[in-house]
């Protein structure tokens, strides 16, 4: 008699029930959805929206107080013409490249050297960070005092020490500009890797390293076998990122030359800039932004297959 | 194959010292077992033996070498991790291979080398898998193929089964027990669980606060525990001690708690009056006329045998029978020691007092 009595009841409530809003209120996928909600909208607004901004500036004539025309292809195929635009990707692959090959090696470097044992570790570790706390604007600052012709303190050190008689134009040649910008790129970048690095070095069982000091492996055998492979996806993260910072570095090289001797240390995001804010040259400026995207693919795609997961992650964890 | 000595071995951490001059020694092909509660310096005794530990005095020999200044890669040694510390990158035939493969060793020996370790221990279908797709028991055998392949003068183990279910540590106990009596390669293996002691062990070294407290075989340990650390260390249900004191009235019998009267075979020579601890295993109780009254607490049935708390003279006692008897909680019922397997120790050193 109950389910008799109840049975019609139930279904003519789910009937009631099958409404649009107690659908989005009830079904799982929905509930999914309105947790993401506030993240996606923060990324659309702030991420998507600028990049697609961009996108489509860089096909207008855009200028700073007036309102652009679609014009096609014309920023770009200026650009293709333009020695300066790519003197300045030259320049960026350049930047990127050599820096970010040092800060691997120097941060790996640091980090298993503060992976060992040794009085004020934490002392160190700690300082290590310090070029990575400081405001970019300031470092560049104090780099570009440094550096500076007449005031540098490294011409004066050598002049002292009677290794050199004129001042060194470090910020004035093209070669010692590109050489100095680098190296304090590099100063910058060194923590970052060398912490991060360090945190994938200690979750290396020291047990591992027993067993291989039994089976005989060297210092080096044991970094060459054990180490550096367990490290390959950290390096895989950290490096992605290294490189996408680097490539995209503005603050740095503003600060320091502002693309200059003759351009020769102008990045495309300092080139973008110049032209887009300085010049007023909405269209093109952001013509030079877009044409970084193909590279940033294209780094993101190299780390996508490093990051794969490696046949010997994979698997059950019976731990 | 070769015989290891321990010699008055010390180690000091900075100013604490751990272990207090240990000697045994290790003869040719023997299972030696290192066991004792945590903190006692078993696994730094092992480590020292690997060389992943100095010595801080005292020596240790494998064979006829003194191995102090020796490098771990020198000793000959071959240890098996608690955690197993299988290589996560490697398959099962390059963790196996490894050690031949820095050795300088040419590729065909290595392959030779890893499928003989890999038939004695069944390892051969998985020498492709790497350690994340193996069980926690086909881990331990890979750890111990490592140890194989090497061919090495002694093992070393290092509580190899703890992080292994019951039932699988059960199994291994035997694996290794098997394997030892088919390489016959001296082997020093630390656990802190007397059953595996006592099970695999031809010589049993009890420690205990970084000395050794008896060493002997199994049975010898248990039969004759020279003190009471040791009785109450082996066997499970551990030992039952009562206090009181040796009384000589004509017939040597022992006065235990609330004046419980419990019998001896013989008592130590001047001995009447004074205090001492008196130790009998479960299984030595028997219910007999004469026996001490008590009350029984618990019973626990395991069907192989009975286990029977009782309150003797207001101590609570276990003891174990074989026979069916009908106990309820409760019940009185008169447990009698068998004397002539009853322990007698100083209360003050813990010594043993009896013969």
């Amino acid at each position: 008699m109950a389910d008799v009595a109840l049975a019609p009841r139930r279904a003519k409530t789910e009937i009631r029930e099958a409404t649009a809003w107690d659908q989005l209120r009830h079904n799982k996928t929905w509930l999914g959805f309105w947790f993401m909600l506030p993240a996606m909208a923060f990324l659309i607004f702030f991420l998507a929206y600028p990049l697609g901004l961009g996108i489509w500036l860089s096909f207008t004539d855009t200028r700073i107080g007036r309102v652009g025309h679609f014009v096609g292809t014309e920023n770009y195929e200026w650009l293709w013409d333009d020695a300066i635009f790519w003197l300045s990707v030259f320049n960026t692959l350049l930047y990127t490249s050599v820096a970010s090959a040092v800060k691997f090696a120097v941060g790996l470097y640091l980090a298993l050297l503060l992976n060992e044992r040794m009085p004020f570790k934490a002392l160190l570790r700690a300082a290590v960070l310090i070029p990575f706390i400081v405001p970019t604007v300031l470092s560049a600052l104090a780099f570009w005092w440094i550096f500076d012709s007449q005031f540098s303190i490294i011409s004066w050190s050598l002049k002292q020490l009677g290794l050199i008689t004129q001042n060194i134009n470090f910020l004035g040649d093209p070669t010692w500009a590109r050489i100095c910008v680098i190296f304090a790129n590099i100063w910058r970048g060194v923590p970052f890797v060398a912490i991060t690095l360090l945190a994938g070095l200690q979750t290396v069982q020291p047990s591992l390293y027993e067993a291989a000091t039994l089976d005989g492996a060297t210092r080096w055998q044991m970094f060459r076998y054990i180490t550096y492979p367990l490290l390959t996806p950290i390096i895989a993260v950290v490096m992605t990122f290294s490189v996408l910072f680097t490539f995209t570095d503005f603050q740095l090289i503003w600060a320091m030359t502002r693309g200059g001797p003759v351009n020769a240390t102008h990045l495309m995001a300092t080139l973008s800039y110049q032209r887009a804010i300085i010049a007023g040259q909405l269209g093109e400026g952001a013509a030079i932004s877009s044409a970084m995207i193909p590279f940033l693919l294209a780094a993101i795609m190299v780390s996508w297959f490093g990051l794969q997961r490696r046949k010997w992650q994979q698997g059950e964890n019976n731990d | 194959m070769s015989s290891v000595q321990i010699r008055d071995v010390r180690k000091s951490f900075g100013s604490f010292e751990v272990l207090h001059g240990v000697t045994i020694p290790i003869e040719d092909g023997e299972f030696v077992v290192l066991v004792g509660p945590s903190g006692c310096g078993k696994s730094t005794l092992l480590r020292m033996l690997a060389g992943l530990e100095n010595i801080t005095s005292g020596t240790i020999s494998i064979g006829d070498r003194v191995v102090n200044n020796v490098q771990p890669k020198e000793r000959d040694i071959a240890m098996v991790f608690q955690n197993y510390a299988l290589y996560p990158h490697m398959t099962v035939a390059d963790n196996m291979g490894f050690s031949l493969k820095l050795r300088g060793a040419k590729s065909e020996e290595i392959s030779a080398g890893v499928k003989r370790a890999a038939e004695i221990l069944a390892l051969t279908p998985l020498l492709e898998r790497y350690p994340r797709q193996l069980s926690g028991g086909q881990r331990q055998r890979v750890a111990m193929g490592r140890a194989i392949v090497r061919d090495p003068q002694v093992f070393l183990f290092d509580e190899p089964l703890s992080n292994l279910d019951a039932k699988l540590r059960v199994a291994m106990r035997t694996e290794i027990k098997e394997l030892h009596q088919r390489l016959r390669t001296t082997t020093v293996y630390v656990t802190h669980d007397q059953i595996e002691a006592m099970t695999m062990a031809d010589k049993i070294v009890v420690m205990h606060d970084g000395i050794v407290e008896q060493m002997g075989s199994p049975l010898e340990l248990y039969d004759r525990p020279e003190n009471q650390f040791v009785a109450g260390f082996i066997g499970s249900p551990a030992m039952n001690f009562l206090k009181g004191k040796v009384k000589v009235n004509g017939v040597a019998y022992f006065e235990g708690p609330n004046g419980v009267k419990l019998p001896l075979k013989s008592a130590p020579a001047n001995s009447d009056g004074s205090p001492a601890v008196y130790g009998v295993r479960p299984e030595h109780f028997t219910i007999a006329d004469d026996g001490a009254e008590a009350e029984i607490v618990v019973v626990e049935p395991t069907g192989s045998e009975t286990q029977v708390f009782a309150k003797l003279g207001g101590e609570q006692v276990v003891a174990v029978f074989r026979e069916r008897h009908q106990f309820n909680p409760g019940d009185k019922v008169r447990l009698k020691p068998d004397p002539t397997l009853v322990h007698l120790f100083d209360d003050a050193s813990g010594k043993r007092l009896n013969g």
